[in-house]
């Protein structure tokens, strides 16, 4: 069967507008938000796979990425979703420019908005960076990634790839393993994922998890074995280097050994487990090359395609709800 | 210049020295308290007399208050002793020490000097200096603590900055000891602490937040009440924030250790919560407890655990404020609202006022040696009057303070200050 890209009418109509302005958070949309998002998303991953991947639904707007930190796959994926839709895409990294230069991020908030874009993705190093933005600027602002906060597009995206691999996210047992206290990525998934009905566990040492994280509303284990036993989603994340000092942990080999996904840990999961991983990985380090290289268990690389399909999603989402004067 | 001679009629008097909660007069006369009638009116009042009837409000001695930072000298548009002595004033303080970590730092007898010399010539309330414990606040070499007491500075503190080296809070506390200058200490593991901008908990955990535990202000003070017990010697324990260190500071009181401790009034009226979605102005040092944490303080202050409370006045201009919540300074101004949320404890029936007043006035006097704090003949005539019924909606943009990073804007509470008294001399009225 072929499957058909849905045209711009068509994708119009099935569009619900995002509640909010500002997609800063997963808890800004409910389950039945995520649904619509995700089936939208679905039609873009349709026409992502055709030679002419161009849809003008955002055709006259101006979309900045607003990256402080560094980013392949999110700003590409921002961008690409961007300039897919017509939109004319602006990246700018100020790293390196005008904050060293003591400008705060709310002088270049008010910079940019006075050029009158239609949409901000911010990402930025500080917890609560998104939200200060959207209370400075007229435009949407959407959260790339702030701090050790939230990461909602990627929690999208993932369930997206957990929904086109099993056909639900409900029921399914996830584990999230690794440094879930430093990983925003972990947060925006376990509020997602807990919210879709999926059974979440995290799974670290404990000096990588969040004080109270059990109140979270997921199990926790801190033996890796254990923790993914009988899951259907092994989700690893990626262990920054500069951990190793600060007595987090003692050594990525020791931690390879104790918390890195390799073939023999993975037998302990449910049969037909798969396995994700927010990029970029550490391989030897919280993955072993032979599971997250293997593509009948591994969803990195669907996960990466999906990242430009929910981004896509959400881009025609928060413009249907600009204002279209 | 000598004032007019006042009365007091018709008040509702608050002696925190002999304890009176209740109907009276008072009289000042020469910048000194001259006469207090507890029930009556005074009689013979001759014409030159400025008499004011009270209408029932409150008449206390003027706020103590032992902990405000202001940016003089070093950081003038952040706060001047001038902005802060009116918003003191206008906050019913009547005398504030100011904390050493200006630039640069009072940990010379000059620096003491220069700010007891502006605060002359300002003349609004009494100001008074802290000195630093060690010098350039290094935490490291002790600062001149004999010739800056002998300057003017009422104890000495290293502020903000904990004093890590056990051998230097040891020979400190020895040696001010000795010399009968009290040492101010906030206890806080400088390790567990560091990058930390939050309270470690459930909430921090969510909103990603670098967090401390409770556990850093707990080891910190047990091994001050150590020294303490090791020197014998006098310790204010800086911003006691919760309920572990509570119980350490009880068992030493049991002991009978001379440590007394002070609360900030932001960890008496806000926890962790009150941060929401990322509000810089909630950002403190200590950071924001959780709510059994607060409980536990207002209990501890009712108790008498808590000796003395303070504003933690720490003013911080929108540049400062404005930023990503991990880079924004921590500090909330509080001289206005000392007051006005110290009696929303008592409004709240959690702290009977009496026990409050005591708290702000006559507790930090005797911390530091001074003979305000009390309604007593020959005592200055340092008054508070205080319609502490009168409902306001605090707004930060009418703050007097040059800095207007105030956590209480927007909150409603009670309590109009209506004169603010010095020395005798009317330094604040409200219209």
């Amino acid at each position: 069967m072929t499957v058909i890209a849905p045209g711009a009418d068509e994708v119009r109509q099935r569009t619900i507008p995002f509640p909010r302005r500002h997609f800063l958070s997963v808890t800004d949309l409910d389950p039945v938000q995520v649904g619509a998002l995700l089936d939208l998303a679905e039609g873009f991953v349709v026409l992502n796979r055709q030679r002419a991947k161009k849809l003008d639904l955002l055709k006259g707007r101006t979309l900045i990425n607003l990256f402080f930190e560094a980013s392949t796959r999110t700003q590409s994926s921002f961008e690409l979703a961007g300039k897919r839709l017509g939109a004319d895409v602006v990246n700018m990294s100020p790293r390196a420019s005008s904050v060293t230069k003591g400008e705060t991020l709310i002088d270049t908030a008010v910079t940019l908005n006075a050029m009158q874009p239609d949409i901000l993705v911010i990402r930025h190093g500080s917890s609560g960076a998104a939200s200060l933005l959207s209370q400075k600027v007229d435009c949407s602002v959407i959260n790339a990634g702030d701090g050790q906060h939230e990461h909602p597009s990627q929690a999208l995206l993932d369930s997206l790839s957990m929904r086109r691999a099993f056909g639900r996210v409900d029921g399914l047992t996830v584990a999230i393993c690794g440094d879930v206290l430093h990983s925003r990525v972990a947060r925006s998934n376990v509020a997602l994922l807990t919210m879709l009905g999926a059974r979440v566990r995290v799974v670290g040492p404990p000096t990588l998890l969040p004080c109270d994280v059990a109140r979270w509303g997921v199990e926790v284990h801190h033996d890796l074995r254990e923790g993914i036993d009988g899951a259907d989603v092994v989700m690893m994340l990626r262990l920054q280097l500069e951990r190793m000092q600060g007595a987090l942990v003692p050594s990525m080999r020791e931690y390879f050994r104790l918390w890195g996904l390799d073939r023999e840990k993975l037998a302990h999961a449910a049969p037909g487990v798969r396995v994700m991983h927010p990029g970029p990985m550490n391989r030897g380090v919280e993955i072993d090359s032979d599971v997250a290289d293997d593509t009948g268990v591994s969803l990195i690389q669907d996960q990466v395609e999906m990242g430009v399909a929910v981004r896509m999603a959400v881009l025609t989402s928060i413009a249907a709800r600009l204002d279209n004067r | 210049m000598t004032s007019r001679p006042v009365a007091f009629i018709g008040a509702r008097l608050i002696d925190p020295e002999s304890g009176w909660d209740g109907p009276g007069a008072l009289v000042a006369r020469d910048g000194l308290v001259a006469d207090v009638i507890h029930g009556g009116r005074p009689g013979g009042l001759s014409e030159d007399f400025r008499v004011i009837d009270a209408d029932g409000a409150m008449l206390c001695p003027g706020l103590i208050d032992l902990r405000v930072r202001t940016g003089e000298p070093g950081a003038e548009p952040k706060e001047t002793l001038e902005s802060a002595a009116r918003a003191a004033a206008a906050g019913g303080v009547t005398s504030i020490v100011v904390q050493p970590d200006t630039d640069p730092v009072i940990d010379d007898p000059a620096v003491a000097d220069f700010i007891l010399r502006r605060a002359r010539d300002i003349g609004l309330v009494h100001v008074y200096p802290a000195g630093a414990a060690t010098k350039g606040l290094n935490g490291q070499g002790m600062a001149e603590i004999g010739l800056m007491a002998e300057a003017g500075c009422v104890y000495v503190t290293d502020a903000d900055r904990p004093i890590v080296d056990s051998r230097v809070m040891r020979r400190l506390l020895a040696y001010a000891g000795a010399l009968g200058v009290l040492v101010a200490h906030r206890p806080a593991d400088p390790w567990l602490t560091q990058g930390a901008c939050a309270t470690e908990s459930e909430f921090a955990g969510r909103m990603g937040l670098a967090a401390e535990p409770v556990a850093a202000e707990t080891i910190m003070l047990e091994r001050d009440i150590a020294l303490v017990e090791l020197t014998g010697a006098r310790l204010m324990v800086d911003q006691i924030s919760a309920a572990a260190p509570l119980a350490s500071l009880a068992r030493a009181r049991a002991r009978g250790l001379p440590i007394i401790a002070t609360a900030s009034i932001n960890h008496l009226s806000f926890n962790e919560l009150d941060i929401g979605d990322y509000r810089t102005f909630c950002k403190l040092v200590p950071p924001l407890r959780a709510e059994d944490d607060r409980l536990a303080l207002i209990e501890a202050l009712a108790s008498g655990l808590v000796d003395i409370v303070v504003s933690a006045h720490s003013p911080a201009p929108p540049e400062d404020k404005r930023l990503p919540y991990d880079e924004a300074a921590p500090g909330a101004v509080g001289l206005e609202t000392l007051l006005p949320a110290l009696l929303t404890l008592h409004h709240e029936g959690r702290v009977p006022l009496a026990r409050l007043i005591h708290a702000v006035t006559l507790a930090p006097a005797r911390a530091i040696g001074l003979s305000a704090g009390r309604l007593t003949p020959g005592a200055p005539a340092d008054l508070v009057l205080c319609d502490i019924y009168a409902p306001r909606l605090i707004d930060a943009a009418r703050l007097i303070s040059k800095s207007r990073n105030s956590p209480f804007d927007g909150r409603r509470l009670q309590g109009m200050v209506r004169m603010t008294l010095v020395d005798g001399k009317v330094v604040h009225q409200s219209r």
